[in-house]
């Protein structure tokens, strides 16, 4: 039931919020109130998780739900969670809080509806993490796409409606092909065996020829692939981003690209494990090109927020390099950056939303000198800029270095390109931060400083960065058995890591299996 | 005729006497609130006797109507369609003086005739029950005559009709021609013995399947559809969309066995689905006016629904009967909002008019939205599930390249359904004109639908179960087609 109640949270909580935005008794409170009833269901949320951490995983590490949903169609509802799911859903429900915190001041029109379309986005986030059955997967994942829709398309920015659109078409389009895998995979075992089931672990023994295995393999990647983003499919990405409210930003790049990437390693791996390793190449170059030349677009932006997007791509690069890499030292590596990008990213387009807030533009060569007037802003983008160039000791660094590091292990040459990706990113950081909080102030802004509400919820999420970096053994440990359990499955691993992996305290091992 | 023959026609009986009933109180006693209960009162006979009807099922009634489930739940499905759409008349019709228990009488005259189809294993009482749909319909698309477009919309439908029908009969006497005899399961038996046809009865068969063509709006025969749905009253409208077609494919379900008998059949079908879907969606891209877009959006519909039909087996009749479930309470509910909305002499049916619906009648502009969705097949809707049913049939019978069509082409209408969801929700204009309070019956009827399309969006087992059930003793569905 914890599963059910994992799902279910964010929808009550956004379902009262919205009945407290609309209760006439409470009169003027009523947006105060709904903001703190969404802050307390993704509290609640946060507290369910860390719970089933704390208490289940142990036990076994692996909790799961069923129950008939669909019998006519072979549907069921199942849930699962291991440890790879259970860091993404604590993610979800941290950011979760966040996106309701940076909205606090930013959104004043029809707040109650806000925070229940916002919540029905985590909701959805919440439900792709946990489902195990392909059919249930592919509903929460659509279930995801309208509500972000309506986010983006009533309190986004100038261009809301077309980026909007553009955000829905480019998700909508290849996930229905994923459909179309979804059912060509489960008729094909429906055929071999007689049974219809969508179940991701009975379909992982379809007997498959290679060329349908491929087919249903681009289908599946094409699906996610186009969340991640990797790079001919991301142009939707800036638009939607830089449109979104703040807090639609943040959910976008902190848990909607994470899907994607979550996708790959939960499904479209491990069920065509043949045609992934084949594939795999192609993959990982696909992911450094991403890094490359969304660490080039990035620099090229004069936006704050479109150059915060770009990066976003230079950064999912590595965690599709890392997925494909298979070995589990890249997939602790990818885990990492899924968690640390999610985090630091996030908090830079609530530092984006901050600055639009004050200056009323987001423009890089109108803003410039805001640290004179506003030192813990300044300090706090500094940091978090810093964080996503991959400064040691924060935890981007920890997953693009071991994303190279396993990506090197497979394929050489292309994890050096990709080192090259460290380069880069100091390039466009430096930049965002000599135009914004350092440089001439030209423009004479004398802006008021972060409130303490922004203090708190920025400082937690710095909290969480340096914990990543200098510890992140726990997040290694709970994530380990099911990353080991999703690398088995890939035939193209032929290293493995004996061990715990613990990069700081422990030498790491690598031997080379017989590869015939 | 035994008396269990009678009671196994019972529902279109009732169908049939409740419009004579309709028009002779008419004649009378002209009070709408009387003739709008008599007409529910006729509705709700038939539905309560076809539950003795299914008890009987399968049974074949002379060699003209076979009544089994699956006749019976298509009946089910036109008579709900019908009183939902009585509501929606009976406040759109308060605006219009005279001769409203008319149109009541050609609403139940148009069920009876789609029944009698659902019915139909001969070619005989498929033209009889075409021809009373589309007599019903020439009167119901020009009903508000003081609407040139009505006008027009009823004299297009007219010409078409006739011109379809006649290729059709035609189509029918050649094949009969050939093998002398009109029941469908034994024209499917000869065409299967004799081996090549004869060019006549392909000619013949080219024919009726061009008859097909122009009822159900299939591209290329698709023109005359917006003009009919745009000048059609908007209740009437939904009529045409929902309940004509439907019951035109049920007979085409039945009849599939002999289209599908001759070997061009199968792949003919095949393209016209494919353009159909293409077309349907290509054409709804750039449509300023709701009921256009709907007639288009409906047309993509009908190639959609010729996958199942061309995956065949128990599955995919199954599956047909199930979206058209989804298809009827969608686009009933998204005319119903156009009807609700145009109390006055004109239709509120320009997208313009709907700007910022969602922020000026939440209620209703929610209702419109949440239909949109439904139509593009998003998730939390019934129709996500109905498109789901329709491709899994399309998977199960190994057509690739259909399943990959319609998948593309849901992608596309997204685009389209989506523009009318911003138009909903985007800031209203300065001086936006103010449109009517909905009346009490739309606005039941409307809460009603809207909650069926989420709640069989989330728990639709029990009506797919209900689904499977329709195929079996229906003699003419063989398993899989190909």
């Amino acid at each position: 039931m914890i599963l059910t109640w994992l799902l279910m949270t964010p929808v009550i909580g956004g379902a009262l919020a919205w009945a407290a935005g609309a209760c006439p008794p409470l009169a003027g409170r009523r947006p105060a109130v709904s903001r703190w009833v969404a802050l307390a269901a993704c509290g609640v949320q946060l507290g369910l998780a860390c719970w089933a951490g704390a208490y289940l995983l142990p036990n076994g590490g692996f909790v799961e739900q069923r129950a008939r949903w669909i019998p006519a169609l072979g549907v069921s509802y199942h849930l699962a969670i291991d440890g790879l799911s259970l860091l993404l859903v604590a993610l979800t429900a941290l950011l979760g809080m966040v996106a309701v915190t940076c909205s606090w001041r930013e959104i004043q029109h029809r707040v109650g509806a806000f925070h229940f379309v916002l919540l029905c986005v985590l909701a959805g986030v919440t439900g792709v993490f946990l489902a195990r059955d392909l059919l249930l997967f592919y509903f929460l994942w659509e279930v995801m796409l309208v509500p972000m829709y309506f986010l983006i398309a009533i309190w986004g920015h100038e261009r809301r409606n077309y980026a909007a659109i553009k955000f829905f078409l480019f998700t909508f389009i290849p996930s229905l092909l994923m459909l179309a895998a979804i059912l060509g995979l489960a008729f094909l075992h429906y055929r071999a065996t007689s049974v219809l089931t969508f179940d991701a672990e009975a379909l992982k023994a379809t007997p498959l020829s290679p060329i349908a295995a491929a087919w249903l393999m681009a289908g599946f990647f094409l699906g996610f692939a186009v969340k991640v983003p990797a790079v001919p499919l991301h142009t939707w990405l800036a638009d939607a981003h830089t449109e979104a409210p703040t807090g639609g930003s943040v959910v976008l790049a902190g848990l909607l690209l994470k899907t994607g990437a979550y996708g790959m390693l939960r499904f479209a791996i491990p069920l065509f494990p043949d045609a992934a390793a084949a594939f795999a190449p192609i993959a990982c170059a696909l992911g450094v090109a991403g890094i490359l030349y969304g660490a080039a677009l990035s620099f090229a932006q004069i936006d704050f927020k479109r150059m915060v997007a770009y990066s976003s791509i230079s950064h999912m690069g590595f965690v599709l390099l890392g997925v494909y890499s298979g070995n589990e030292i890249a997939l602790q590596g990818a885990m990492m950056q899924m968690l640390a990008h999610g985090v630091g990213t996030g908090a830079l387009f609530v530092l984006a939303g901050s600055i639009q807030e004050r200056c009323h533009t987001r423009q890089l060569d109108r803003l410039g000198g805001l640290w004179e007037t506003a030192p813990r802003l300044g300090g706090f983008t500094l940091l978090f800029a810093l964080a996503a160039v991959g400064l040691p000791g924060m935890g981007s660094f920890i997953g693009e270095f071991l994303s190279l590091l396993g990506a090197y292990l497979v394929h050489p040459a292309l994890a050096a390109i990709g080192a090259v990706g460290f380069v880069l990113s100091v390039v466009y950081a430096l930049r965002l931060l000599q135009q914004s909080i350092y440089g001439p102030n030209s423009e004479g802004w004398r802006v008021p400083d972060l409130t303490p509400r922004e203090v708190v919820m920025l400082g937690g999420l710095a909290a969480v960065i340096f914990w990543l970096g200098l510890y992140p053994a726990p997040i290694f440990q709970a994530a380990g058995p099911a990353l080991r359990e999703l690398g088995a499955h890939s035939a193209s691993a032929p290293l493995r890591v004996n061990g715990t992996l613990l990069p700081w305290t422990q030498q790491v091992q690598t031997t080379r299996e017989d590869v015939p | 005729m035994t008396a269990r023959d009678l009671l196994a026609l019972l529902p279109l009986i009732c169908l049939a006497y409740g419009a004579v009933a309709v028009m002779v109180v008419g004649a009378f006693w002209r009070s709408h609130a009387g003739i709008a209960g008599l007409t529910l009162a006729s509705l709700a006979a038939a539905l309560l006797v076809s539950g003795q009807a299914f008890a009987l099922a399968p049974r074949q009634v002379t060699p003209l109507l076979r009544v089994d489930v699956f006749a019976l739940s298509y009946l089910v499905l036109f008579v709900l369609g019908a009183a939902a759409l009585t509501a929606f008349s009976w406040d759109y019709l308060a605006g219009i003086p005279q001769g409203r228990e008319r149109f009541y009488c050609l609403l139940l005259l148009a069920v009876a005739g789609m029944g009698v189809l659902a019915a139909s294993t001969h070619f005989a009482s498929f033209f009889l029950g075409l021809e009373t749909l589309s007599v019903s319909l020439y009167g119901l698309i020009g009903f508000t005559l003081r609407r040139p477009a009505s006008l027009e919309g009823s004299l297009k439908y007219l010409v078409l009709a006739g011109v379809s029908l006649s290729f059709l009969l035609l189509g029918m006497a050649l094949v009969y021609f050939q093998f002398g005899t009109m029941e469908f399961a034994a024209l499917a038996e000869r065409l299967g013995r004799s081996g090549d046809p004869p060019y006549l009865v392909l000619l013949g068969l080219g024919l009726i399947l061009v008859g097909f063509g122009f009822k159900l709006a299939l591209v290329p025969f698709h023109t005359w559809a917006p003009d009919v749905y745009q000048g059609a009253p908007a209740p009437v409208s939904a009529l045409v969309a929902t309940g004509s077609k439907a019951a035109l494919l049920a007979v085409l379900v039945r009849f599939a066995p002999v289209l599908m008998g001759a070997h061009s059949g199968a792949p003919l079908l095949e393209v016209l689905a494919i353009i159909t879907m293409f077309g349907g969606n290509l054409l709804a891209l750039f449509q300023g006016n709701l009921k256009r877009l709907l007639a288009y959006s409906s047309i993509a519909h009908m190639g959609y629904l010729l996958i199942p039909l061309l995956a065949g087996g128990a599955a995919g009749v199954a599956s047909i009967w199930f979206y058209f479930v989804s298809y009827f309470i969608t686009t009933i509910g998204a005319f119903g909002v156009i009807s609700a909305l145009s109390a006055g002499p004109e239709e509120v049916a320009e997208l313009e008019q709907y700007r910022g619906l969602g922020f000026r009648r939440p209620w209703i502009g929610a209702v419109l939205g949440l239909m949109m969705l439904s139509l593009a097949g998003i998730p939390l809707t019934v129709g996500f599930m109905a498109k789901l049913y329709i491709f899994a049939a399309a998977a199960r019978s190994g057509l690739w390249l259909l399943l990959v069509v319609g998948v593309v082409n849901s992608g596309m209408a997204a685009y389209y359904y989506l523009r009318v969801l911003s138009i909903l929700y985007s800031q209203p204009g300065e001086a936006e004109e103010r449109l009517p309070r909905v009346r009490p019956a739309s606005g039941v009827v409307l809460v009603a639908l809207s909650v069926l399309v989420v709640l069989l969006g989330i728990v639709p087992g029990a009506l797919m179960s209900r689904a499977q059930a329709i195929s079996r003793g229906t003699a003419s569905t063989t398993d899989g087609h190909r």
